[in-house]
This record gives structure tokens, C-alpha cells and sequence, in this order.
């Protein structure tokens, strides 16, 4: 199926380009919708003076993170401080690939597209770590340590949800697991495996450093984490890899839990998306929601809750498995 | 197993918590906004009333547009910051004549009485860029001439612009509320009832004094002038 050819190829190339407008079209769009949410949630209109309901204002920011100057702190390692950004967004266009957003809509699809997807999110947390360490900055190495910590963390209990779907479907193919669901909720996998999508849900909030498990990048404790030292462009990459990062775990949860691009009529990848950008906004409405968990608390939650109850929920999918 | 049971209940309502958190953001998400978008919409007026701005001065019940001030400077003392400076006002002057006739019943042993000062301040300027609004020349003032204004909105291009003479700005006030009163007044003649201008309308000092409309005219006139210079 996946030999390679020229029609591979443009495949490809096509879906590099197309994947790499929508990503960037989406962090645009996300920041608005973010910057609404709160603006909202906090009863004021957000931003609302740049075009119709401020959706232009979101431009202006692009256009100013594009104009401003780099600028690198003197004793900073110059090679690795330039080279942690371009390491943090790199690996996002890879792991959009295998993606299902329709049968059509399918850059590439391996049979092995989850342990894609989940190998080279791990790229992440070595970009998070070389920024901190070369900046030279307290409060950047302070922000790298907790993001390691966390995100290492926070991996296993992801692994072990995704696993467990994996293991009922018996694939690692994101689109044969969308196809093994049914369009209307019921036949998600949402419904048989509830625990797991939890797990997973919470999971990805210590995975992409989102609110209320912002720890390498609390503003109220370390200025701005990890990425303190980086202006212009370099920032714009962990700005566009951060939203990157939380569109590919939501769109991986549409996949694996709620059925992808099927719906109860007219299937394709408008379902997708809705599912995806529903996701996005109860993320928003969680940040807006909860205050910043304390460190110890977001491992404890981790190791002594996500994790047993991730390993008991894989054991009881594939003794189910194994019986019926 | 007490313990245990103990922290399964902790979890719960923990669990039941952030539920009701999630309850709260999604109704405010939903409901109106608060917020007024500054240089289209201010806030209500009786939003600012209970502002406490830059200080102003409080007039005469009779007359608002003097000042109850005695020029007795306990406030220029009280103030930390030094932005506070009143000049008292001198005596009259008295023609050659006067002087003379007061020197000749001094000399003959008689005590005439010279004329004073009048009480009220001649300048009253308050710097506000200095002001920390810490209410001290409020309570010194020994009879209640200082207040704090409900000013919200306030902008200037210089620093001067917070360069404020209060007398001038209390005799803009009085001359503003006396016109508001009269064109309220005149209204309510013209709809038939004349007794209505007896009625509490705004919240102004100078409802106190029922005054013609032409002296007025002629103060506001003059309040105009004065808010130019």
C-alpha cells in the first residue's frame, strides 16, 4: 500500500504544504478563539477592535512577532539557543502526516501512524530543554527542568490510553481505528473505553503545558519559563508550536475517541474539525477555569492516580480482548 | 480503612468541585458582559459616585460658588506630597485719605477699626501629578471645604493639564448647575407645572439657592471665560 512512488511522492509534498497553512492558519485562529474565551469567561468582549470582532487582531500580533528583532543574551550558547526553536516547531509538520481528516484528506498513512505521532512528539521536550539551558537564564533552566519533568511524566499515562484503544482495535493505523468506529456517539470510543479517554484527556494538558499544568511556563513564578529569553521569530515558533502541539492531541483524540471524520450523516472532514476545535475550546474553558497546580501535586496526580489507573485500564482491555 | 474512606469521599467532592468551577466559568461565558469599552461608553453616573478622584473644593451653602475655605492653611501643612498651595487674600486698600483719618484717630488715642482680610482664599492651586489621595487635608480641613471629587475619566496631553485652580473649577461647577436647574426649570414651566423645579433632581450643591435666571445666564457666561483661561 505504502510502496514508494512519484504519486507517493506529491502526496506528500501536497499534504506538507497544506498541513503547513493549516497550521499556522490555526494558530492565528486559535489565539483568537483563545483570547475570546477569556475575554469572555472574565465578562469582558476580548479583543473587538481590529476588524469584525477583533478577528484581525490576531494579524497585527503575526505582523509585529515578524517585524520585531531577534535578540540573544550575551553569554547564551549561540548555536543551540537559535537552534531550540526551529527543533520545537520541526517535528510538528511530521506529526500531522498521519492524521485522518477525511479518507481523502490523509497526507500519509502508515500503519504505524500513533507510534509516529507519539515518537516524535518527544522531540518537544529535548527543544524545551536546550532552550532553557542555553539561554543562560535562571528562570529559563527552572522552566526547562519542570517541562522535562512533566512532559516525561505525563507521557506514560498517555501511552498507556492510547495503548488501550490500540489494543481493541488491534492497529496503530489512525485511519483503520476511525474506520473500525461508527458515526453517532454511541459507537465511539469514547463509550467503551471512558476511562482511558479521560486519562488521555488529562494527559495532554500536562503534555502540550497548558493551564492548569503550565508549570515550565508560569508567568507568576518564572516570567515566561523556558522560552524568557526569546523575542521575535523565536518565540513565534514555540508560540506556533505550542498551538500546533495542542491541535495534534486534540485531533489524535478525535481520531482514537470520537470517531474522526464519521458523524451521524454526511461524513467527512467537517466532523473532524468540529470534534477537534470542540475539544480546543473545552481546553480553553478548563485554562480560563483553574488555577495553576502546584509541581508536587501535578506528579502526584500523575504517578498516583493517572498511571495505575492507565495500567489497570490496559489490563482490563486486554483480558477483555483476549476473552470475547 | 477509615482513612480510605475518608479519601474517597476527598475525591469525590474534589471531583464534584472542579465540575462546579467549569459551572461557573460557562455562565459567565454565556451571560452578559460587564465591561464598558472606554472612549465610546462611560459608566453610569452613579457607577462614579462613589469614586474618590483628585479633591475639589465644597462652596458655601448659600453661595456654591465660594468656597466654605478659610484660607486657615492646616490642609497646605497636613498635605505629605506638598501639592496643595493657597494665597489668603489682602486687606482692601485704603486711599491716602483713609489712611490718614485712621492715623490721626490713632494718634488721638482712639482704637479705629482697620479693615481685615476677608477669609477667603485668593488662589487656591492644587498639583494632582503629586497627589496620592491619602485624604489628610479632608480631615484637617476644620470646616469641611475639601472633598473628593467623582472625576473618572481622566486625560491631558502635559503635565499641566493636572495643574488644577480649584476656585476657578468650583465657580464652573456652581455656574453648570444653576444652568442645568434653570433649563430644567424653564422646561417644566413650559409643560405647565411650576412648582416643579422644586423638585430633587441632580444631585447639585446649588439646588440650595433659588436664584433669577438672568443672574445665571451671566454667571455661567462668566464661568465659561474662566474655564478658558
Amino acid at each position: 500500500m505504502n510502496e514508494f512512488s512519484l504519486w507517493t511522492v506529491f502526496t506528500l509534498v501536497v499534504g506538507l504544504v497544506a498541513i503547513l497553512a493549516f497550521i499556522a492558519g490555526n494558530a492565528m485562529a486559535l489565539v483568537w478563539m483563545e483570547r475570546k474565551v477569556a475575554g469572555f469567561i472574565q465578562r469582558r468582549p476580548g479583543p473587538n477592535q481590529l476588524g469584525p470582532a477583533g478577528v484581525l487582531q490576531s494579524v497585527a500580533d503575526a505582523v509585529k512577532l515578524l517585524f520585531k528583532q531577534i535578540l540573544k543574551p550575551s553569554n547564551a550558547d549561540s548555536i543551540i539557543f537559535f537552534l531550540a526553536p526551529i527543533l520545537s516547531f520541526f517535528p510538528v509538520a511530521l506529526l500531522f502526516m498521519p492524521l485522518p481528516f477525511s479518507p481523502f484528506f490523509t497526507a500519509y498513512s502508515p500503519n504505524l501512524g500513533l507510534l509516529l505521532i507519539l515518537a516524535f512528539s518527544g522531540i518537544n521536550v529535548l527543544a524545551v530543554l536546550l532552550a532553557g539551558w542555553s539561554s543562560n537564564n535562571k528562570y529559563s533552566l527552572y522552566g526547562a527542568a519542570r517541562g522535562v519533568s512533566q512532559s516525561v511524566a505525563y507521557e506514560i499515562p498517555l501511552l498507556l490510553a492510547v495503548l488501550a484503544i490500540a489494543f481493541q482495535h488491534g492497529t496503530l493505523n489512525l485511519s483503520e481505528i476511525v474506520e473500525q468506529q461508527g458515526g453517532w456517539p454511541w459507537q465511539w470510543n469514547v463509550f467503551t473505553q471512558p476511562l482511558a479517554f479521560l486519562i488521555y484527556f488529562i494527559s495532554i494538558f500536562g503534555e502540550t503545558n497548558r493551564s492548569p499544568f503550565d508549570l515550565p511556563e508560569a508567568e507568576s513564578e518564572l516570567t515566561a519559563g523556558f522560552h524568557t529569553e526569546y523575542s521575535g521569530m523565536g518565540f513565534a515558533l514555540f508560540f506556533l508550536a505550542e498551538y500546533a502541539n495542542m491541535v495534534l492531541v486534540c485531533c489524535v483524540a478525535t481520531a482514537l475517541f470520537l470517531g474522526g471524520w464519521k458523524g451521524p450523516f454526511l461524513d467527512g472532514f467537517w466532523w473532524f474539525l468540529a470534534k477537534a476545535y470542540g475539544l480546543l475550546f473545552i481546553m480553553m474553558w478548563v485554562r480560563w477555569t483553574y488555577p495553576r497546580a502546584r509541581f508536587d501535586m501535578l506528579l502526584n496526580l500523575n504517578w498516583k492516580w493517572l498511571l495505575p489507573l492507565g495500567a489497570l485500564n490496559l489490563l482490563a482491555t486486554a483480558f477483555v480482548m483476549k476473552l470475547f | 480503612m477509615e482513612r480510605l474512606i475518608k479519601q474517597g469521599i476527598d475525591l469525590i467532592k474534589g471531583i464534584w468541585s472542579l465540575g462546579v468551577g467549569l459551572a461557573v466559568t460557562a455562565w459567565y461565558l454565556v451571560n452578559r458582559k460587564i465591561t464598558v469599552q472606554y472612549p465610546k461608553q462611560v459608566v453610569p453616573r452613579e457607577a462614579s459616585e462613589s469614586f474618590r478622584g483628585p479633591i475639589e473644593l465644597v462652596g458655601q451653602p448659600k453661595d456654591p460658588a465660594t468656597p466654605k475655605c478659610i484660607s486657615c492653611m492646616m490642609c497646605v501643612s497636613a498635605c505629605p506630597s506638598g501639592c496643595i498651595s493657597i494665597t489668603k487674600q489682602k486687606p482692601p486698600k485704603l486711599s491716602p485719605e483713609e489712611e490718614k483719618a485712621f492715623a490721626e484717630a490713632e494718634a488721638r488715642g482712639e482704637k479705629p477699626k482697620r479693615p481685615v482680610a476677608p477669609r477667603n482664599p485668593a488662589t487656591w492651586r492644587y498639583n494632582y501629578t503629586y497627589c496620592s489621595l491619602c485624604a489628610c487635608c479632608i480631615e484637617a480641613c476644620p470646616v469641611n471645604s475639601i472633598k473628593f471629587s467623582n472625576e473618572l475619566y481622566l486625560a491631558g496631553t502635559s503635565r499641566g493639564d493636572f495643574h488644577y485652580d480649584l476656585l476657578a473649577r468650583l465657580k464652573r461647577k456652581a455656574a453648570e448647575a444653576k444652568a442645568a436647574e434653570d433649563a430644567k426649570a424653564s422646561e417644566t414651566k413650559d409643560s405647565g407645572s411650576a412648582d416643579a423645579a422644586a423638585q430633587p433632581g441632580s444631585p447639585n450643591i446649588s439646588q440650595a439657592v433659588p436664584e433669577k435666571a438672568d443672574e445665571a445666564s451671566s454667571a455661567s457666561g462668566q464661568a465659561k471665560s474662566e474655564a478658558a483661561l
